[in-house]
């Protein structure tokens, strides 16, 4: 098992035509995507050398890949020499299995967590709950989707798809039932202004900090050459985690490994500008092995493979593991605004979710296969990338991949006919005017002047995502022809 | 989870990532060729930068941006300052780690001080009305300083449980660049970089300030004594 796109998940197509629907998600969306977009475009103006620093980024990123085998083992020598564990993972159930095998030891039920892409992919947390263990969100964005048993939306925004009033409510809900532990006094009076809502959240986990024994976090940047493990965040539940427990369990995938301490100088500015539009996030922790008398005394890290190294071999593909999910291309994105993370089907939704998704699980379910076209190819994404990921060229080259797999099937398929029935109408003048002769008198049959939603049988396909306009009733031919003796 | 099944992952990952990069040989000379045309790559070579005017007022400029109050105080008004922070917050009890400048002590005289020795207990930490530090280093840039466990900094608990934080910085500790000041750290010690009050923008993208970290924040930036003489101007203010 190779992380998972969400139970039951329709393809992108359907999906989206479910999220366009819904009102007042788009509504949401597109209020936040906006203030987003604009405070990332100041806090780049900002920096004169931009430019150079996303350069040096992808070329980080490209030479870091290259030679992973040598970082990861670098990384592993100075990890094991300051103190801490490293584990390897095959694939997500194998990280999963480790790290609850690693809590059970500690003899602990239950988890405090710092919001991290890697244990999403794997589902940790489902994971956990059948090893009878239970692990709390502590990421604003995230305890909004653990309580409301929703799906994350947004690679750094899990909630981006809820406003102050849903949130209000599923606070309401879900603190004050005792089944959170917590004081229901208190959530009745609760008001929709995001000080408040932020101040639920502060008291709801205060507890759960204090008490908490063992802390699992992602990674935003591993550095080989000291073993350092480096987090970034806002809110200080990232501190918190990594802080006050005894055990602190991390699982990053094997993509996050820097060379050295000092190309940290290159993403942590180039992080914060992207994800946030911030100069920097409130709080980034480092750390290396265990220190005395600081933070936990034990410390794991888990390094994920999960469809990585697949996604590595192919040369065009293995950009898609450049990315630092800053999420400035869900952002920019116009199919993202519209339809938002859900509609992608798994954790990494917006553009990056439609290369990286992919190629990390491999294009076996409908989803996958449809996710390459998930996008106008309008090169939004590739504009914005701070380490320059060119996100219409593997969406391209993907497309190509899903074509391919398809044309080794023994089955005709209608889009094969069709072509090949295009390829004969078009060669000749003549057929096409007899085409068009046949199609503006559908449409005179058709009576209709909207465009067609959805075409009959094995048509169906594609009007799955897209309307058809009605064909016109005269072909410019036959106007130029009859307006033109 | 056995060694052996924990060794064979870890061949099996290796072997997979060297099927698909090929030979990675001559690691150095290629890490040599990433190109660092940005600003201060390395460090950079401004080392006047540090503590200058200009630094320290852009610094105090993006703390005041993220909703921390901050402000320059010469160096025999330190400690009268610190009391006045206090007194502000009406705090009565506060911790101060080891280490913390014994010039500055007396703006604690008001308040009862916790040393963190024998390290206070968490809920002890989260009953006092704040923590008092200084910091290793900062940058002006982006508003940031770094604690690094250092003497006067203590444990990262310290700084994260209680809900108000002092931060008295020596003024020749702001350096101007993010590069800048990691070039001056130690990887090893355990180091948190803030840059403003705890802070989420998790509702409709808003910034809140103030969520499980201190949700105040003040600094006290102390100017060096006698102030420096060299105002030498620096050469490219872009990012003021
Ligand atoms: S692909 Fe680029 S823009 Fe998108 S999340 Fe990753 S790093 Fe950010």
């Amino acid at each position: 098992m190779n992380g998972t796109t969400f139970l039951g998940m329709p393809a992108f197509p359907r999906a989206a035509r479910d999220a366009l629907g819904d009102a007042q998600l788009r509504r949401n969306l597109a209020e936040a995507t906006r203030t987003i977009r604009d405070k990332r475009a100041e806090a780049v103006g900002e920096l004169p050398d931009w430019e150079e620093l996303r350069e040096a980024g992808r070329v980080l990123k490209e030479h870091t890949l290259r030679h992973l085998d040598r970082y990861l083992l670098q990384f592993e020598e100075r990890v094991t020499a300051a103190g801490g564990t490293v584990h390897w993972a095959r694939d997500a159930a194998e990280a999963n299995r480790i790290v609850a095998d690693l809590v059970r030891r500690t003899g602990r039920s239950e988890v405090v967590k710092v919001k991290s892409m890697a244990t999403q992919e794997t589902g940790l947390n489902t994971a956990l709950e059948q090893a009878g263990v239970r692990a709390y969100e502590t990421d604003l964005a995230e305890l909004i989707v653990q309580l409301g048993q929703d799906r994350p939306s947004h690679i750094l925004v899990p909630a981006i798809h809820r406003n102050r009033a849903e949130i209000r409510e599923i606070f309401r809900r879900e603190m004050g039932t005792g089944a959170v532990g917590d004081d229901p006094a208190d959530t009745d009076a609760l008001g929709d202004d995001p000080h408040e809502l932020a101040e639920a959240a502060r008291r709801h986990l205060r507890e759960k900090f204090l008490r908490a024994e063992v802390g699992i976090c992602g990674a935003n940047f591993l550095v080989a050459e000291t073993g350092t493990v480096v987090v970034a965040e806002s809110e200080g539940n990232g501190r918190m985690c990594v802080s006050l427990p005894e055990t602190l369990i991390c699982l990053a995938g094997i993509e996050k490994v820097v060379p050295r301490w000092q190309d940290l100088e290159v993403f942590l500015q180039l992080l914060p500008r992207s994800a946030t539009g911030e100069r920097m996030n409130p709080y980034t922790s480092t750390w290396t092995g265990t220190a005395d008398r600081d933070g936990p005394r034990e410390f794991h890290v888990v390094l994920l493979d999960g469809g990585r190294t697949a996604t590595l071999a192919d040369p065009i593909g293995r950009q898609a593991l450049n990315c630092i999910r800053c999420s400035a291309c869900l952002n920019v994105c116009p199919v993202y605004e519209r339809v938002g993370g859900h509609a992608y089907g798994s954790v990494y939704p917006g553009p990056i979710g439609a290369i990286l998704g992919p190629q990390l699980r491999g294009t076996a379910s409908a989803v996958d296969r449809s996710l390459p076209y998930a996008s106008t190819l309008c090169g939004a994404c590739y504009e914005v990338c701070p380490v320059k990921i060119n996100i219409p060229e593997v969406l391209v080259h993907l497309r190509a991949r899903v074509v391919d797999d398809s044309r080794r099937r023994p089955l005709p398929r209608l889009e094969g006919l069709a072509m090949a029935v295009a390829r004969w109408a078009l060669s000749s003048p003549r057929r096409l005017a007899g085409a068009q002769r046949m199609a503006a008198a559908a449409a005179r049959l058709l009576r209709r002047d909207r465009p067609i939603r959805r075409l009959p049988g094995p048509l169906a396909g594609w009007t799955d995502a897209r309307d058809l306009p009605v064909p016109a009733p005269e072909s410019f031919r036959t106007w130029w022809r009859r307006t033109h003796p | 989870m056995t060694v052996s099944s924990r060794s064979a992952a870890r061949e099996e990952v290796l072997a997979r990532v060297r099927s698909a990069v090929g030979d990675s040989s001559a690691v150095e000379q290629s890490y040599a060729q990433v190109p660092r045309g940005y600003r201060d790559a390395g460090g950079g070579e401004r080392p006047w930068e540090a503590g200058a005017p200009q630094t320290v007022a852009l610094f105090l400029e993006r703390l005041a941006d993220y909703g921390a109050s901050a402000r320059l105080v010469d160096a025999s008004a330190a400690p009268s300052a610190i009391a006045e922070a206090l007194a502000g917050r009406s705090a009565s009890t506060v911790v101060v780690p080891h280490g913390f400048p014994e010039q500055w002590r007396a703006g604690l005289a008001g308040v009862r001080v916790l040393g963190d020795d024998p390290p206070v207990g968490l809920d002890a930490l989260d009953a006092v009305d704040g923590a008092v530090t200084t910091a290793a280093i900062a940058a002006a840039a982006t508003g940031t300083f770094v604690l690094d466990g250092g003497p006067g900094q203590g444990r990262r608990a310290l700084t994260l449980v209680p809900d108000y934080h002092l931060c008295v910085i020596p003024a020749d500790r702001i350096v101007r660049s993010v590069p800048q000041a990691l070039a001056r750290l130690d990887p090893v010690r355990p180091l948190t970089l803030v840059s403003g009050p705890s802070a989420t923008s998790d509702i409709e993208m808003k910034r809140v300030e103030g969520v499980h970290g201190p949700r105040t924040l003040e600094v006290l930036v102390v100017a060096a004594e006698p102030p420096p003489e060299d105002h030498r101007p620096i050469d490219d203010p872009a990012e003021s």
